[in-house]
């Protein structure tokens, strides 16, 4: 039984989501847990198979109980490879598992793509479906959408996210209309992975983060993995789901590293945020290249200033995990968002609007956005390391808040 | 032809050669690349009719304030009657917003075509059913899905289908059909582009888009283009005929521009007027793509004058049922809104619409929905 909260010393099982012999995903929601305060579901901590319950629907046990046992796949092996290397793994795990699943974009073939996310899958899956492309992000996306209507599942690369600007079109009046436009008759399974986000000195025109232009397109739905293993699990859930996907891997997050089943299939579920630290003072909500520097930032405000905050990863954009985001800020009262966009219409804006509708009564002090300034990324090292928000900037935001 | 383009003057080069079988003056003409004997001309004369009759219906109703927008294909009946009995059963079409002609011959019910501009639908028709996919209003967009899906059935391995795309002449300054362009030819997919040159892009003259004729411009992307008389519905049918065969052979694009003209307006909310002259639309009267077609039939015995009377009578009443129709369309539900947004549904979307419901149960149980 996990604390659910700083005062909450039990908690009831609403309900199993799983009977024991299901294979589990990390993440993938396990079972409801209701406090006096809140019900929230609770997310498996591994991946394997539910070898035994122990506390039924309706009984209530105290904090640290155990409550259920997953047997780890192949003993729990798991190898740590980077945000790179998941993100070819997670487009070969669907394209062996789906003969439909194809690949297309510029550089993505030969290549192995211009940041090396996409090596080795030409010469496992060959040019028929590994598909290099003319220079015409149109054509990717347009041809994407027509491959779409003959039943593939395309997966098109628009290389920089930047470059969604010459292509728009085929995303917001196309892609994201067509089942609405057609009564439903017409579905495109596809998803435009592309590498999005600042950090890597690449100036105004390819340094962006730009998931809030899709997250304003009804039809469309955003993710944006923070770490290896959920390139893969989303990209999976993505690649599986029935409507377009925009799939925002971040730049600066290729070279990271973090842990992934050694073997066995990763799967995710759109429409999950993922609770990485509890703490009841705070909720950091962060994205991205943000939830590293989130995560950095709750461990020194515990530290240095016995702060103890909550920090979410929210990973879908659209659908939002309003119940894990609304159920965090009614234990704490206090929201504080880290985006990486520029101020004005960025994701959290949205949160908050949500927050102030819906959950207005349990805040207990204004919520406070850390984003970049309304003003276009530089590329000199230390004027887009200045802008971005780093550890410092929320660490104090934070602290300075709560005082 | 010289022609001033703003600071340049510019020579623009004739056209070699226009492909065509019946002349203006309905006398039957051979060309030795398009043999053509089995065809029906006398249905494809009633196509014609037909359709230019449901296409004036929906004029006098968008002025009558039964539909809210209507866009006229009259003039381009033997591009679109051509070229749409050239398709196989198997082949896919992708239209603009004015194929109503294609969508005739592709079977969907011209009552269809009025609910989508009457509002009342967003596009009704089963696009598998009839392999004619739903009207397409981003000039040009189609022609990148017709070449996507051209090579998704290009994968499939199939020698019996190939797909046709429609377009205008103002799409041809698009990115878009560039970059189909480009794919067609380095994928060499089975897709045949079909450009009806109605010489008007709103009021934009073909001048505005092109210094050569837009036939010659597939040879710069590396695949055939011809152009064809888009008057006359034999040669427009015999070219289409062999440029998809040409594809579902494995012989890649072509490029088919049908050189025809525009006789009303872009839609009815436009005013021809203010842009080009009387007598150029009384120039191509004289090349009214229905008129030759009866010219030939009667000049050559094929038809009597009892023929044409009972086409007629038949375009009345295809003109009546569509007009009963459109004024008897039901309103969409409500609710109905929230409907096809996502494959399912979402906690926020799930959220408003329930919102929704109770806005509207709040004029009385169900009253509003």
């Amino acid at each position: 039984m996990p604390r659910m909260g700083e005062t909450v010393d039990s908690g009831t099982v609403n309900e199993w989501f799983k009977q024991v012999g299901d294979q589990v995903a990390e993440g993938e929601p396990l079972l409801e847990i209701g406090t006096d305060k809140v019900d929230t579901e609770v997310p498996a901590p591994a991946s394997g198979t539910l070898a035994e319950i122990r506390v039924q629907e309706g009984e209530t046990v105290p904090v640290a109980t155990v409550l259920a046992v997953i047997k780890l796949q192949n003993g729990g092996v798991v190898s740590v490879i980077t945000y790179r290397e998941a993100a070819a793994r997670g487009i070969a795990q669907e394209m062996r598992r789906d003969p439909d699943v194809i690949f297309l974009g510029e550089d993505i073939a030969a290549a192995g793509g211009v940041f090396k996310a996409t090596v080795g899958l030409l010469e496992e899956f060959g040019p028929r479906r590994v598909i290099d492309t003319p220079i015409s992000e149109q054509a990717i996306l347009g041809a994407a959408t027509g491959a779409a209507m003959t039943g593939l599942r395309p997966i098109a690369e628009i290389m920089f996210s930047d470059f969604f600007a010459v292509c728009w079109d085929l995303v917001a009046n196309e892609m994201a209309k067509i089942r609405y436009m057609s009564d439903g008759q017409l579905t495109l399974p596809l998803v435009i992975r592309c590498a999005n986000g600042a950090g890597v000195r690449f100036g105004a025109q390819h340094s962006q983060s730009v998931e809030n232009w899709a997250m304003a397109v009804p039809g469309l739905k955003v993710v944006a993995p923070s770490n290896p293993r959920d390139v893969i699990g989303l990209l999976a859930a993505a690649v599986r789901d029935p409507d377009p996907v925009i799939f925002f891997e971040h730049k600066a997050l290729y070279a990271t590293k973090g842990e992934v089943p050694d073997s066995g299939e990763v799967t995710g579920e759109l429409g999950r945020a993922s609770v990485l630290r509890s703490g009841g003072d705070a909720t950091i909500l962060a994205l991205a290249a943000m939830v590293p520097r989130a995560q950095a930032a709750a461990q020194r405000l515990s530290a240095d200033h016995g702060i103890e905050a909550t920090v979410i990863d929210v990973r879908s954009l659209v659908p939002l995990d309003t119940r894990t985001i609304l159920g965090s800020v009614a234990e704490t009262g206090r929201l504080f968002t880290v985006e990486e966009n520029p101020r004005l219409c960025g994701w959290g804006a949205e949160i908050v609007s949500i927050v102030a509708e819906e959950a207005f009564g349990a805040l207990s002090g204004p919520a406070i956005r850390i984003t970049t300034p309304h003003i276009p990324l530089p590329a000199a090292d230390r004027l887009e390391d200045h802008l971005l928000p780093s550890v410092d900037r929320i660490t104090e935001t934070v602290r300075k808040a709560l005082d | 032809m010289t022609v001033e383009t703003g600071v340049v003057t510019t020579v623009v080069p004739q056209d070699t050669e226009l492909i065509q079988l019946l002349t203006p003056e309905g006398e039957r003409t051979g060309h030795p690349d398009y043999p053509l004997d089995d065809v029906d001309l006398k249905g494809l004369y009633r196509d014609m009719v037909l359709v230019r009759r449901i296409d004036t219906e929906a004029i006098s109703l968008q002025r009558q304030g039964e539909l809210g927008i209507w866009a006229s294909l009259l003039g381009q009946e033997a591009a679109q009657i051509g070229s749409g009995r050239a398709l196989s059963p198997k082949d896919m079409a992708f239209p603009t917003y004015r194929e109503h002609g294609v969508a005739w011959c592709r079977g969907v019910d011209p009552v269809k075509l009025l609910e989508l501009y009457r509002g009342v639908s967003h596009g009704g028709w089963n696009p598998e059913e009839h392999k004619f996919q739903l009207y397409t209003i981003v000039i040009g967009a189609q022609t990148l899905h017709a070449t996507g899906y051209a090579m998704g059935i290009q994968r499939d391995g199939a020698d019996d289908e190939a797909v046709i795309v429609y377009f205008g002449d103002g799409a041809t300054s698009q990115g878009d059909v560039n970059e189909a362009f480009i794919w067609a030819s380095v994928f060499n997919a089975p897709v045949v582009f079909f450009c009806q040159n109605n010489q008007w892009a709103i009021s934009e003259p073909l001048e505005r888009q092109s210094r050569i004729p837009l036939y010659q411009r597939a040879r710069g992307f590396g695949f055939p283009g011809v152009r064809v008389d888009g008057n006359d519905v034999l040669a427009c049918y015999a070219v289409t005929r062999k440029a998809l065969r040409a594809a579902r052979e494995g012989q890649g694009p072509t490029l088919i521009e049908a050189f025809t003209y525009r006789m009303g307006a872009h839609t009815t909310t436009d005013d021809p007027t203010r842009y080009r002259l009387a007598s150029e639309l009384e120039t191509w009267k004289l090349r009214d793509p229905i008129e030759r077609v009866k010219s030939y039939l009667i000049r050559s015995g094929q038809a009597e004058p009892s023929f044409f009377d009972e086409i007629d009578a038949e375009a009345k009443r295809v003109g009546g049922r569509v007009r009963e129709a459109c004024r008897t369309m039901p309103d969409p539900a409500p609710m109905a809104l929230f409907d096809h947004v996502y494959a399912g549904q979402n906690r926020i979307l799930a959220g408003e619409r329930q919102r929704y419901a109770e806005y509207l149960d709040s004029f009385g149980e169900g009253a509003g929905r």
